[in-house]
């Protein structure tokens, strides 16, 4: 079972965290930071081949792993990855590191648990990408509300306690449902939860499938956030540790979208078809009202948590753009583009914000001003995150933003029309806020004395901004990789079940 | 009598337990206080023995000896085995308990192992007079350890309610079986069961008979509209008691609900179907809401035990043998779970102190992140919560009775244990997020420290590996049930 890389990449970080757990809270916290770093580094490493020897010719499920697990239940270790999956776990195992990283000194209360945390909860968000059976996803799924919970609050702000039981509340009631649709499909199944099997049902009533539909859409809805279910996700952000909002952002939203590609579109493809314009709806409110939500924040965190709502608003638009019962290719990458290039975006823009909370303690707009003028390296790289965020082209944000654009257009103009308000929404919100800290004069007397980044912010600046301007340069290299699973996905969904 | 018929074998680590228990209450009376502990070695080691015993005689099939009174199927090993383990645990996690509050006594032991004695003859009866007697000996064991605290008020109250309520339940199921034997003309389950399927009984009598003994079985198991004993029972007890009334006679009633409405009334299946579904909802529902007022834990943890009879009652409905060993592995998950649970607050408590309330467990992280790690496990099992135990269990019933098309009891129930999992997140809430109060080291034994260990690890390796033990419990029920 070690042998295959999709289990390595789920057990490394695992193993290695209960390894960093096994050191203690606060005794050997220099030993566990470094065993951490370590762990999360072979979990990368580990992801990498997944990477490259992907066979971007072979559509379908590739390093397939299937062995039984809870035979009495039904349910089996059935892994595997397509161009969709593969992308989200190589995104995770990096964005770990990241984490590790940024919260190497920053984190001084039991920097064992935090680290050892993050790592298991990186194994487990790679196991639900990669399951292949809805229980062993759904186990992956919740179990890392676990860690999360804790991570928010344990080492989250002020009001920590309410935004991690609200965060815990919020994604367990969705997902409960859920596990009810498994069922239900089990047995409709002939007693199989291979997702593959549910996605071959031939036929499902209408009324059935719109009823499986509102159970994958609380669950994955809640998630992503989309509007009108998202209030969890600024107070969750808000307080939780950089760390914590990092991988929020980066990566447990994708898993919402990516649920929705896995399981709601291929599974109850006439639901989805059906209900699209209501989902492109929507996404529209998230696309223009949370961005103007975003404009009038006076928290930084919470603009940028906003920020990533409207973003996500561009993925569920994209996913939900049909033109008769044909998803649109063009809209569809876009929206997978989106997902990967908000990952680097969103946590280089919370990586930021913690490097100047570390220094001021403050995440109020009001209560900086002038940065540029002591921290110039650090300047500049916020401004590439902020033009990126705001979709600048030759940046990564721009990309997924333009396909999606591209893709509603031949759907239908006023949709287009309305989604690209984003591009000025967004320059809007990021540029503004970005005004308002960096530039000017030195605002204030703990302005005053920040210092600039150390070696170790510097790293992970400069790693993210490679990240973001590689995929803004050559978005092949992803796109590529995805393409035969997208249009497989398509062929799919066009095929009706009724 | 049928002397053919007095095949003693069955019941030999039965025999062996009485033996060795009135051993144990001889030899206690030469033995002074500050040698007790050989009195609580000995009851460990009856306890080992009486388990290799039950293990070496396994069998695949069922033997039903003394005139049926008695029978031995593998349904009643796999419980009985893990009711030795359990009854172990429990003495060990209280011995340092019940030392620091004077009792620490031979009768501690003895009728520990009494209770324990019923609850095999309740797992084992083929009759409703044999399944009568092991229920009035667990409940009058029960019932004078509750009292053994006896200067204290609460601790007598509980015992005195405990008393009175389980009399009433005891009525109310004798009254039923008396119906049961006016419609059939025998107290033989077996032959209840074909006399029913062979529709030579009288169907009102027997619905009659029926509505009295499910009370009396949702009284025993705790379950509402019979549940009012259980927080006030949980909370006044000393927690020690809390923890054996918790732990191996809710195995030992589920058996007593199997063997009565499964293999006595089996053929009435449609009739109490009805009657669990009511109880069950009403059971999560108010088990679950009422649970988030508390803020004493013992009692918090009580209509957490109500809700948990309500899912369990979910695998019963369901009807199928999958459904039957979905409860069992649901009532094991929940025993080593609570073990788990109680463990860890008798740890807290020390002499002149009781850990009861939320508040004493306020930032047990920082005191100890061991144990609250531990707890941590325990409350996310109750919850429901992949990848520990107790997720499996809530999964394995909810897919017994999707399986018979009640999809609409599994939205509920999953509703329900989303409202369960926001005072698991309160406890789970005070121990990490808050600052700790009480700065008092927590002094464990050695043993405790190690089997309380080894039982919340269990609950993890049984989430990332729960196939041994569901397919124990289904071969155990497939087995059981089939043979009658």
């Amino acid at each position: 079972m070690f042998s295959n890389p999709l289990s390595l990449v789920i057990w490394t970080p695992i193993v290695a965290g209960l390894l960093v757990l096994a050191t203690g809270g606060d005794q050997r916290a220099t030993l566990a930071r470094w065993l951490a770093l370590a762990g999360a580094l072979a979990g990368f490493l580990v992801s990498l081949p997944l990477f490259t020897q992907f066979n971007n010719l072979h559509g379908g499920m590739q390093f397939v792993e299937n062995l039984p697990w809870i035979e009495s239940l039904g349910i089996r270790y059935h892994l595997g990855v397509d161009g969709i999956s593969m992308l989200f776990i190589v995104l995770n195992s990096f964005t770990t590191l990241m984490v590790v990283l940024a919260g190497w000194e920053v984190i001084q209360k039991r920097a064992g648990h935090y680290m050892a945390a993050f790592l298991i909860m990186s194994g487990l968000i790679n196991g639900a990408f990669a399951a292949l059976d809805a229980i062993l996803f759904y186990v992956f799924f919740e179990g890392m509300l676990i860690p999360m919970y804790l991570i928010i609050g344990i080492w989250g702000g002020p009001r920590r306690v309410y935004a991690s039981v609200k965060f815990f509340l919020y994604t367990l009631l969705g997902s409960l449902l859920m596990l009810v649709a498994f069922i239900y499909l089990y047995f409709q199944a002939g007693k199989t939860f291979e997702i593959e099997a549910f996605q071959a049902l031939a036929k499902i009533p209408r009324d059935v499938q719109l009823l499986l539909f509102i159970a994958f859409f609380l669950s994955f809805a809640v998630k992503v956030p989309m509007w009108p279910v998202h209030t969890w996700l600024p107070d969750a952000h808000v307080e939780a540790p950089t760390g914590g909002s990092m991988v929020l952002a980066a990566i447990t939203l994708k898993i919402g979208a990516y649920g929705f590609l896995r399981f709601a579109l291929p599974i109850v493809p006439d639901a989805a078809l059906q209900v699209a314009p209501i989902m492109v709806g929507l996404s529209l409110v998230a696309v223009v009202y949370i961005g103007l939500v975003a404009l009038v924040q006076t928290d930084m965190k919470k603009l940028v948590a906003y920020s990533s709502i409207s973003h996500m608003g561009f993925v569920t638009l994209g996913m939900f753009l049909f033109t008769g019962s044909q998803m649109n290719v063009w809209a569809l990458e876009g929206a997978l583009v989106q997902m990967v290039s908000h990952g680097f975006i969103s946590a280089g823009m919370f990586f930021c914000i913690g490097v100047m909370y570390d220094r001021v303690h403050s995440r109020n707009i009001a209560d900086y001003g002038g940065v540029a003028n002591k921290m110039p390296i650090f300047a500049a790289f916020m401004m590439l995150f902020a033009m990126s965020n705001s979709g600048l082209p030759a940046t990564s944000g721009f990309v997924g933003e333009f396909m999606v654009i591209m893709g509603a257009v031949q759907v239908n103009f006023w949709v287009a029309a309305l989604a690209a308000t984003t591009l000025i929404f967004g320059a809007a919100y990021t540029l503004w806020m970005y005004k308002r800290v960096i530039f000017g004069e030195v605002g204030n007397d703990h302005v005053e004395h920040m210092q600039d980044v150390n070696k170790r912010e510097f790293l992970v600046l400069a790693i993210l901004a490679l990240a973001v301007l590689g995929m803004g340069l050559y978005p092949q290299l992803f796109v590529e990789k995805m393409h035969l699973s997208v249009n497989d996905l398509i062929a799919h969904v066009a095929q009706s079940k009724l | 009598m049928n002397w053919a018929d007095l095949n003693l074998m069955p019941a030999l680590p039965e025999m062996f337990l009485l033996g060795a228990l009135l051993v144990i209450l001889m030899l206690d009376l030469f033995i002074s206080d500050a040698k007790r502990g050989i009195t609580y070695g000995l009851s460990l080691v009856t306890l080992a023995v009486a388990a290799f015993l039950q293990v070496s005689t396994f069998e695949t099939f069922s033997t039903i000896t003394l005139s049926g009174l008695f029978v031995d199927d593998p349904m009643a090993d796999i419980v009985k085995v893990a009711m030795y383990g359990v009854t172990a645990t429990v003495l060990v996690y209280t011995r340092q308990y019940v030392k620091d509050r004077g009792l620490f006594k031979g009768e501690y032991y003895t009728l520990a192992l009494f209770a324990l004695v019923g609850m095999n003859l309740m797992v084992s009866a083929g009759n409703f007079i044999s399944l009568y007697m092991g229920l009035e000996l667990l409940s009058l064991s029960l019932c004078s350890l509750i009292a053994l605290q006896r200067d204290s008020v609460k601790a007598t109250e509980a015992a005195m309610k405990y008393f009175v309520l389980s009399a009433l339940a005891s009525g109310l199921l004798l009254y039923g079986m008396s119906m049961v034997y006016g419609a059939t003309g025998t107290l033989d389950l077996a032959t209840v069961a074909k006399a029913v399927a062979g529709g030579s009984a009288n169907t009102t009598l027997m619905v009659f008979g029926l509505v009295f003994i499910v009370a009396g079985l949702a009284f025993k198991l705790g379950a509402v509209p019979f549940h009012m004993w259980v927080p006030d029972v949980y909370q006044g007890s000393p927690t020690a008691l809390t923890l054996m009334i918790g732990a191996a006679p809710k195995l030992a009633a589920f058996v007593f609900v199997i063997r009565i409405l499964v293999q006595g009334l089996g053929a009435m299946v449609a009739d109490w179907q009805g009657m669990l579904i009511i109880i069950a909802v009403l059971s999560m529902a108010i088990g679950n809401i009422t649970a988030i007022a508390q803020t004493n834990i013992k009692r918090m943890l009580a209509y957490s035990t109500i809700s948990h009879m309500g899912f369990l009652l979910l695998g019963l409905i369901a009807g199928t043998p999958e459904g039957y060993a979905s409860a069992l592995f649901y009532a094991v998950v929940y025993v080593l779970t609570t073990l788990v649970g109680f463990g860890i607050l008798l740890g807290l408590s020390r002499a002149g102190f009781e850990c009861e309330t939320l508040d004493d467990l306020k930032g047990l992280n920082g005191r100890n992140s061991w144990y609250a790690l531990l707890m941590l496990l325990a409350l996310f099992s109750m919850a429901g919560i992949p990848p520990l135990a107790g997720f499996y269990a809530k999964f394995a019933v909810i897919q017994a009775i999707v399986n018979i098309n009640l999809v609409w009891l599994a939205v509920v129930a999953v509703i329900m244990s989303l409202i369960g999992a926001f005072y698991y997140l309160r406890a789970v809430k005070v121990m990490y997020f808050d600052e700790v109060q009480d700065n008092s080291p927590i002094t464990m034994p050695a043993d405790m420290k190690l089997v309380l260990s080894v039982n919340g690890i269990a609950l993890l390796v049984l989430g990332v590996v729960p196939e041994r033990l569901v397919a124990m419990c289904v071969e155990a029920m497939q087995l059981s049930l089939h043979s009658l």
